[in-house]
């Protein structure tokens, strides 16, 4: 039983490390795409550029306009004299807001009727814009607050007290770099394995192989296995970084999260196996795998919420391992939670695995037809 | 005793085409037999289902005493199979591929090591060993084939055009090899364009459209068309089949 699994074994390692540029590639790409999402991805946007026309020029219109700095989200780069300038500003795309100050305001402000501050964002990308409408809100109902409790003499009746936890500082990277370690073993490992069996029926190599008695399953084995070793690698690059460049918190069991993320390379490396015995070249080897990473990349949850996305589109995730594996390790990394949280994920990231072998020994043929 | 070969109207059809057309042949232990014919009469799809890498339509086929269709496992464990495009890896050395293929061939420890060194010697690939397959010339490379085809000492080899693209030294090399094997016992089934090759078969059967047109000893064959040369006779049958 499996007594030729090592001889396969050994084959594929020796030709993955004399593979020098490939070998480095499958370290190296992980850590460019680290350094790239990490630094790039940013949900939290800040220091919108910000033009202000402020036509009444008063300390109160300078003090309205400081608070909206203060929010961190503007960034007065300049201030305009007339509407066309602001509207050119914005147009131009050197402003994403402008802020219109009016005569009135100070007036309006000392009489007690309602002052008007008018504030234009760019709301070609909806993420920036929301977040500037949002402050822009905040500023003026912070001031309503304000300016009505005194005039009521008394404190504000409610105040919601929303306390952000696992992620106090509601940081872009603890939330994306997890995530990243999910994404570079998908992207890496099904692109890998999905070559592997290719490679060889291109080279003529497979015929020779298949005309030996080896088995299906010491051969699928033997081929992947050398890979898990390149995943536990590259988890393992990507943890390290994240932790010392981008300061994300390892606060769980590490080495729940290492045997969990085991079951997943496995998985992916099938899913790459069972791509590997439905194409016949290289070439499509490589678009099917990344016809898989797209969906994998925007449906599981990496980048944006699942709860926000249409039924289907949830279901769908649901049909890949990442979904699962993103869960697992948020939930590792960040809320230090262990396997009576996640034993669910847990068990159908197993049965992914087992699933995908046994399909890909299934679909592959020792025969040439 | 079982023959190396027995094929009965074995067939094999490729969508509307038949590449081979009921085959029915013998061959004995410890021959050399030759497969001869032009491109496209049925000799790859013929070897190919003897190793098991082909299922055939119909007919059958017992390879060393089994039937290549019921177990194709254990066919292989007793045959050698080396294909006009070798197997051997390019990014292995010599020494890698030979350990390889003896350890996919079950082979171990002090057994491996014995085996590989008679294999070597046998083909003098010791100065190679530590050479990558891919810097080896043509010559070379298809005595590593043979080698890695031979490492598990079978008692039947399948060579499928072994000498396209080697020089003639070689050639004439690779014959003697094949002609020592013989002499230790090994059948040997080989496909050949090349009629000075032919010539040095025991027997030969001549393929044309996927069936036999020719059975015997090159003279035997020969004969058929009044004793001119092999060439000849090669040419006349096949255009006789063809009308």
């Amino acid at each position: 039983m499996m007594s030729r699994f090592w001889p396969m074994f050994r084959k594929e390692f020796i030709q993955m490390r004399r593979d020098r540029l490939t070998f480095a590639m499958m370290v190296g790409i992980p850590v460019i795409q680290l350094l790239v999402f990490g630094y790039a991805i940013q949900t939290d946007v800040r220091n919108l550029p910000t033009v202000v026309l402020d036509q009444s020029r008063t300390p109160t219109s300078r003090d309205l306009i400081a608070a909206f700095q203060n929010t961190g989200n503007f960034r007065v780069i300049a201030h305009v004299d007339g509407r066309p300038e602001l509207d050119a500003a914005i147009a131009r795309g050197d402003a994403q807001a402008g802020i219109i100050v009016p005569y009135d305001y100070p007036r309006d402000l000392a009489r007690g009727t309602t002052a008007t501050v008018q504030v234009i964002v760019d709301a070609a990308d909806p993420l920036s814009s929301q977040a500037a409408l949002n402050a822009a809100a905040g500023v003026a109902q912070a001031r309503n607050l304000s300016i009505l409790s005194r005039a009521a003499d008394r404190s504000i009746p409610i105040e919601a007290r929303v306390r952000p936890r696992y992620n106090p500082g509601l940081r872009s990277p603890n939330y994306i770099v997890p995530g990243l370690v999910g994404v570079i073993l998908t992207m890496t490992l099904v692109l890998i394995t999905a070559m592997a069996i290719v490679r060889e029926r291109e080279r003529g190599t497979l015929e020779q192989l298949i005309v030996t008695p080896i088995t299906k399953t010491e051969l699928m084995l033997g081929k992947i296995t050398p890979y898990v070793g390149v995943g536990l690698l590259q988890m393992t690059a990507v943890l390290i970084l994240g932790r010392f460049v981008f300061d994300v918190p390892i606060t769980g069991n590490i080495l729940l999260l290492y045997g969990v993320s085991l079951i997943f390379i496995i998985a992916s490396l099938a899913f790459g196996l069972l791509v590997s015995t439905l194409v016949r070249t290289q070439q499509q080897a490589i678009q099917a795998s990344f016809g898989f990473m797209l969906p994998n990349i925007l449906l599981s949850g990496f980048m944006f919420p699942r709860q926000a996305m249409p039924e289907i589109a949830q279901w769908l995730g649901l049909l890949m391992p990442l979904t699962y594996f993103l869960k697992v390790v948020r939930g590792i990394l960040l809320k230090g939670v262990g396997l009576e949280a996640l034993w669910q994920e847990v068990l159908i990231l197993a049965a992914f695995a087992v699933v995908l072998i046994v399909a890909s020994v299934r679909r592959f043929r020792k025969t040439l037809d | 005793m079982d023959a190396a070969v027995e094929t009965r109207e074995l067939t094999r059809r490729f969508g509307a085409l038949t590449a081979v057309d009921a085959l029915t042949l013998r061959i004995e232990r410890g021959e050399v037999f030759g497969l001869l014919g032009p491109n496209g009469s049925g000799k790859t799809t013929t070897i190919r289902m003897l190793c098991g890498l082909l299922e055939p339509s119909s007919g059958s086929a017992l390879v060393t005493g089994i039937d290549v269709t019921v177990a194709p496992e254990q066919v292989k464990q007793r045959i050698g199979y080396m294909a006009q495009r070798v197997g051997a890896y390019e990014d292995l050395t010599v020494a890698e591929n030979l350990t390889f293929y003896a350890g996919i061939y079950g082979l171990r420890g002090d057994m491996m090591r014995t085996r590989v060194g008679e294999v070597v010697a046998f083909l003098s690939l010791g100065d190679r060993l530590g050479q990558l397959a891919a810097q080896l010339s043509g010559g070379w490379k298809q005595r590593l084939g043979l080698a890695c085809a031979l490492v598990h000492r079978p008692g039947l080899l399948f060579l499928d055009e072994p000498t396209a693209g080697v020089d003639p030294a070689a050639r004439r090399r690779f014959w003697h090899t094949i002609h020592d094997l013989a002499a230790s016992g090994t059948t040997v089934l080989v496909t050949t364009h090349y009629m000075d090759e032919a010539a040095q078969c025991g027997r030969l059967g001549m393929m044309s459209r996927g069936h036999l047109i020719a059975l015997g000893t090159p003279d035997e064959v020969a004969a058929q068309v009044g004793g001119r040369t092999l060439e000849d006779a090669f040419v006349v049958l096949q255009q006789r089949d063809e009308q």
